[in-house]
């Protein structure tokens, strides 16, 4: 594990992001060929991965209930599916949450630090995290500072995750770059490297409110980031893609890469996550495709 | 401080892996037996012989196709003469130009059945032939179409006018894609030609003999004649053949280039190359090491402008090595159909065991050789991707062309090294620059000695971009505006 | 005191040497040609050039080549005009040379000022036919690619026997407008204005080794020229027969030499200049490069 405080790294050493390669090199995960068995494995896995989400300023306590029984009942018509690996939510919510879910395994995620635009006082942050966390938050999905980030402050960036981190009291962290705002993959990569320097336990790239969100060059330059921290560090940071995934052939493209970049040690709901609202319905149509042999109608899998 | 877990540590064997996903071959139909293309009809060869190409992933036989000698040849060029003298080399440009793009569109048209035909003869992977091979071949027919009515424009101060009879002769590692680089710009040009696939890949040019008689070619403007090096020689040698275009080894390429001396016979020649891709530490490592896989791994190696030496500066070598070492491991080896293989069959059992020689030679100089552990079919001829470190200049493995998916690497210090060793070299066909600074992609790219080099990229290819080598890698280019002039008479 | 007798002047005749990396050395091997006027006298003895130094002057040229090629094409047009200033400065010696070996005066006259407006037609082209023959090329990929022309390296040259002055420089100016550097073996018949022209090229800012001028039997040292290794192209003009010709394409497809036909060829003739004799000195080099952020 990561020895106690690390610093901030030199950020113009990080190695720089060809967005040309990087889109050649996304090609090929794109032409893989999922079919027959390995690809049941992989939609079960996909939900395995699932952060179900609602950020929505209309969410009530009634809503969220609901979306827990999802995540504990996908679709029990079919036996042996998973349960997904979190439910997120606001703060405010994460009580009642936790309740829905019980001891069913699931986490319960919360967004913190003023999500999505994290625009507010550090100190307004922290205690945010601490409620959250008190509420009974497993993980703790903050956003970085885009702004301070793309003006160069990148210690002030460093230090409040740091705080965030020791705010979260052992609670999982992942550090939302916002992809979509920082404007280069360089600075993806530069950010995902700052993220982890300073204690993220994953790196997420989106808060799913601004466009684009998860994309799959995005996501390659962070799990490329992944892995050259642990072959510095050997601590082992989980990568969330979150936002855009929605449809189970996407969230198969993500898996080839993951499994490509990183291996097998990634291929798991500790260190790999999907950010999603609508995807769970899709693996599970194409599912029931692979495994009945028919095409589906969403007609028959809940709505929640 | 010590790097507790490499990129070469991650483990990528096992756990999820990929079920097969075969091509279709359905729709795919292959004769059994294949005369020759003369005169805008399938013939018995003269001698009735015929020979079986065989696929490379199973080592059986496919189709027959004719063996094609003297007298056939002779028919050929006979027919490409009456052809060319007759209906082409006076047919209004536009016309002759609309009959390209027929060819072109035909290709995409059948697009799916090229590409399996292309993996099964071939052995190279469904993805390449389906993303790479085909597609080109038909963008290349689509380029030069257009060129037809618009000669006057290319060649400021000169007149055009076409050449007469092309012989050309192509190797067996892009067989459809080269015989578009043989075929589209003669074609345009005004030229009639007589093509020799290579005797291990003969058959997509056979389907596209069958495209030009839908096409409605007048008869004789195209004409393909099927054989090994003998039939090749018979119609390099031809007299009545104006110009002679050959793709393929160096050593064959200066045989043809003595015995067309003192014949006045126009010919262009691409031939090996050895080309160094250079990496330098500040460049963007994780793309760069895609380039050099891409550089080297790509049709098995099977690539005459293969980044077949990497030269990475020494700061970064160990990263490098290791990242590609990781690499290497999740490149998936087998069946060409399977649209998930990364490197299908060598081509020929006697590619093979050329590759293999080298293996053996590079370990005798003292080299370090590492494979990737992914395994490989029973049968069919397969090589692992394949890197040796501690090589120097002087070794055979860095000198000589491999063509296969063998990767020799050396580390430099300053650019000027850097350089040197990558002109350090007979060939000069291709090169790579891998750098983050654009002053120095400039530096760089303007003192390889190549015809082709690839800046923060590696093995890309369009019609609109000339190709060829400078040195003993051949002379004259292929595609692009430039690659007009090798099929026209600019004395007119 | 005695006054000396009234004698007339007596002349200084020059002696005609090869010119190596930008020096006149006298053949190594010590041999020598006697050059006789059409009448039968000697005009001087000129060397008569060995194997070893034609492979003297492609090290001369190897050597030069980097820098030659390095340098801007405004600064190679620069130096060709100054090499016709420096003609332009010495047509009576050069016409009377030609006259020497057997031209008429009018025409020798002629040919010098062809010859200085040849170098000057070729000056002018220094910074011209890049753009004429370059092409930035619509590939459909996220690529920017162009094509341009760079020198083919070491060009050997077997000049043409007449015009002797005019040929040479119609075969050199391409040459090195374009960067390569060349050694040329100079018209066998009628020698000396292939080496008095060294002496122009001498002092023209001229890098040593770019221009190398040997005299000699062609018969005797075309074959050298054909199958050096690092020679990479060799042009060839009217002076062997159908057999030699034939001898020579073989020797060069040893290193794949690209041979450079120009026999038959009217030198005195307008089309006898121009760009495509500079692109055939030329190789096309593409380069590719990704555009993204």
């Amino acid at each position: 594990m990561l020895a106690a405080r690390s610093r901030l790294p030199d950020l113009a050493a990080v190695t720089r992001v060809d967005e040309v390669g990087v889109a050649e090199r996304v090609a090929r995960f794109t032409s893989r060929s999922i079919k027959k068995e390995s690809k049941v494995e992989a939609l079960k896995m996909v939900l395995s991965m699932i952060d179900l989400t609602t950020l929505e300023g209309q969410d009530t306590p009634g809503k969220v209930r609901q979306l827990c029984q999802k995540a504990m009942h996908l679709h029990d018509r079919r036996p042996g599916l998973p349960h997904v690996a979190a439910v997120c939510v606001y703060p405010t919510l994460v009580a009642v949450a936790k309740r829905a879910l019980g001891d069913s395994g699931i986490k319960v995620a919360s967004v913190a630090t003023a999500f999505p635009s994290g625009m507010a006082p550090r100190r307004v942050k922290i205690e945010e995290t601490k409620i959250a966390v008190g509420e009974g938050a497993d993980e703790i999905d903050m956003v970085i500072s885009r702004g301070a980030f793309l003006a160069g402050d990148y210690a002030a960036v460093f230090d409040e995750i740091a705080a965030i981190k020791e705010a979260a009291q052992g609670a999982h962290l992942k550090v939302i770059l916002e992809t979509g705002e920082l404007g280069s993959l360089d600075r993806v990569r530069r950010a995902s490297v700052l993220a982890m320097h300073a204690g993220a336990d994953f790196i997420k790239t989106s808060t799913g409110k601004v466009q684009p969100a998860a994309t799959l060059p995005v996501t390659l330059v962070m799990l490329q980031a992944i892995r050259d921290y642990h072959a510095e560090t050997g601590r082992m940071v989980g990568m969330k893609p979150a936002g855009g995934i929605a449809n189970a052939k996407l969230a198969i493209h993500y898996l080839v890469m993951l499994k490509e970049t990183l291996g097998n040690a990634w291929m798991t709901p500790d260190r790999f996550r999907f950010g999603a609202s609508s995807l769970a319905n899709d693996v599970l149509m194409q599912i029931e495709k692979q495994l009945t042999g028919r095409y589906q109608s969403a007609d028959y899998f809940s709505r929640d | 401080m010590d790097r507790p877990a490499r990129a070469s540590a991650l483990a990528f064997e096992g756990g999820w892996t990929y079920s097969p996903a075969p091509e279709s071959t359905e729709h795919v139909r292959i004769d059994e037996r294949y005369g020759l293309f003369i005169g805008g009809e399938f013939v018995r060869p003269a001698e009735g012989r015929y020979f079986p190409t065989l696929n490379p992933a199973t080592e059986e036989p496919i189709a027959e196709v004719a063996l094609a000698t003297d007298p056939d040849v002779d028919r050929a060029v006979r027919a490409a003469r009456a052809a060319f003298e007759g209906p082409w080399s006076r047919m209004k440009p536009i016309e002759r130009g609309k009959y390209v793009y027929r060819l072109a569109r035909l290709i995409q048209e059948r697009s799916r059945e090229l590409a399996v035909i292309e993996s099964l003869d071939g052995g190279k992977p469904i993805r390449e032939s389906r993303d790479i091979d085909i597609p080109l071949a038909a963008a290349h027919f689509f380029y030069y179409a257009g060129w037809a009515d618009k000669l006057e424009y290319a060649f400021p101060g000169r007149r055009a006018a076409p050449l007469g009879v092309a012989g050309q002769v192509i190797p067996w590692n892009f067989p459809l894609l080269m015989l578009a680089w043989k075929i589209a710009p003669a074609l345009a040009c005004g030229s009639t030609v007589v093509l020799k696939p290579a005797e291990t890949t003969p058959l997509t040019a056979l389907k596209f003999a069958e495209a030009v008689q839908d096409a409605g070619l007048p008869p004789g403007v195209v004409n393909i004649v099927t054989g090994a090096g003998e039939t090749g020689a018979a119609l390099v040698n031809h007299p009545g053949v104006d110009k002679v275009a050959f793709t393929g080894s160096t050593e064959v390429g200066k045989i043809i280039q003595r015995s067309l001396a003192g014949t006045g016979k126009r010919y262009t020649l691409e031939l090996g190359g050895k080309a160094a891709n250079v990496v330098f530490a500040d460049a963007a490592i994780d793309q760069a090491v895609e380039g050099i896989v891409n550089g080297i791994f790509f049709n098995q190696g099977h690539v005459c402008c293969a980044g077949s030496r990497l030269l990475v500066q020494e700061s970064v070598a160990e990263e490098v090595i290791d990242k590609l070492k990781a690499r290497m491991e999740t490149l998936i080896v087998g069946d060409p159909l399977d649209k998930n293989t990364d490197i299908g069959a060598i081509n020929s059992q006697a590619q093979l065991e050329k590759i293999r020689s080298y293996l053996e030679i590079g370990l005798a100089e003292g080299a370090e050789m590492h494979q990737s552990s992914c395994p490989v079919p029973e049968r069919g001829w397969w090589c692992r991707p394949t890197l040796f470190t501690g090589v120097s200049q002087s070794n055979r493995i860095v000198q000589e062309e491999i063509f296969g998916p063998v990767l020799a690497i050396q580390t430099f210090r300053t650019e000027e090294e850097g350089l040197a060793k990558a002109n350090n070299t007979p060939y000069g066909l291709s090169g790579g620059v891998w750098t983050d600074k654009g002053a120095k992609v400039f530096r760089m790219t303007r003192g390889i000695r190549a015809g082709v080099v690839w800046a923060n990229t590696f093995n890309k290819f369009d019609p609109t971009a000339p190709f060829g080598g400078y040195k003993e890698s051949g002379m004259g280019r292929e595609g692009g505006l430039h690659g007009l002039d090798a099929y026209l008479d600019l004395d007119a | 005191m005695n006054r000396p007798a009234r004698t007339p002047r007596v002349p200084v005749a020059k002696t005609y040497k090869l010119y190596i990396g930008g020096a006149f050395p006298r053949t190594e091997s010590g041999r020598y040609i006697a050059h006789r006027d059409p009448a039968g006298a000697v005009i001087a003895n000129v060397c008569r050039a060995s194997r070893k130094d034609f492979r003297n002057a492609v090290v001369a040229a190897r050597n030069a080549f980097g820098g030659w090629a390095g340098t801007s094409a405004y600064l190679r047009g620069q130096v060709l005009y100054r090499i016709a200033e420096m003609l332009e400065g010495r047509r009576e010696q050069f016409a009377a040379e030609l006259a020497k070996e057997g031209s008429s005066k009018r025409r020798a006259a002629a040919e010098v000022d062809a010859s200085i407006d040849r170098i000057i037609h070729y000056a002018g082209w220094s910074d011209k036919y890049q753009q004429v023959f370059s092409a930035v090329n619509p590939v459909a990929s996220p690529h920017f690619n162009f094509s341009v022309l760079e020198p083919t390296g070491v060009v050997a040259i077997l000049a043409p026997e007449q015009p002797a002055l005019l040929g040479f420089v119609s075969n050199v100016m391409p040459a090195i407008v374009g960067g390569n550097t060349v050694v040329v073996l100079a018209s066998e018949s009628r020698p000396l204005p292939a080496i008095s022209f060294a002496e122009v090229l001498h002092a023209s800012d001229v890098p040593p080794g770019v221009v190398n001028v040997l005299t000699g039997r062609r018969a005797e040292l075309r074959r050298e020229l054909a199958s050096h290794m690092d020679v990479n192209a060799l042009v060839v003009c009217d002076g062997d027969d159908a057999d030699a010709r034939r001898e020579l394409q073989q020797e060069a497809a040893e290193n794949v030499k690209r041979v450079i036909e120009r026999c038959g060829t009217d030198w005195r003739a307008e089309r006898a200049a121009g760009p495509y004799h500079i692109r055939d000195t030329q190789e096309i080099k593409t380069t590719w490069h990704p555009v993204g952020i």
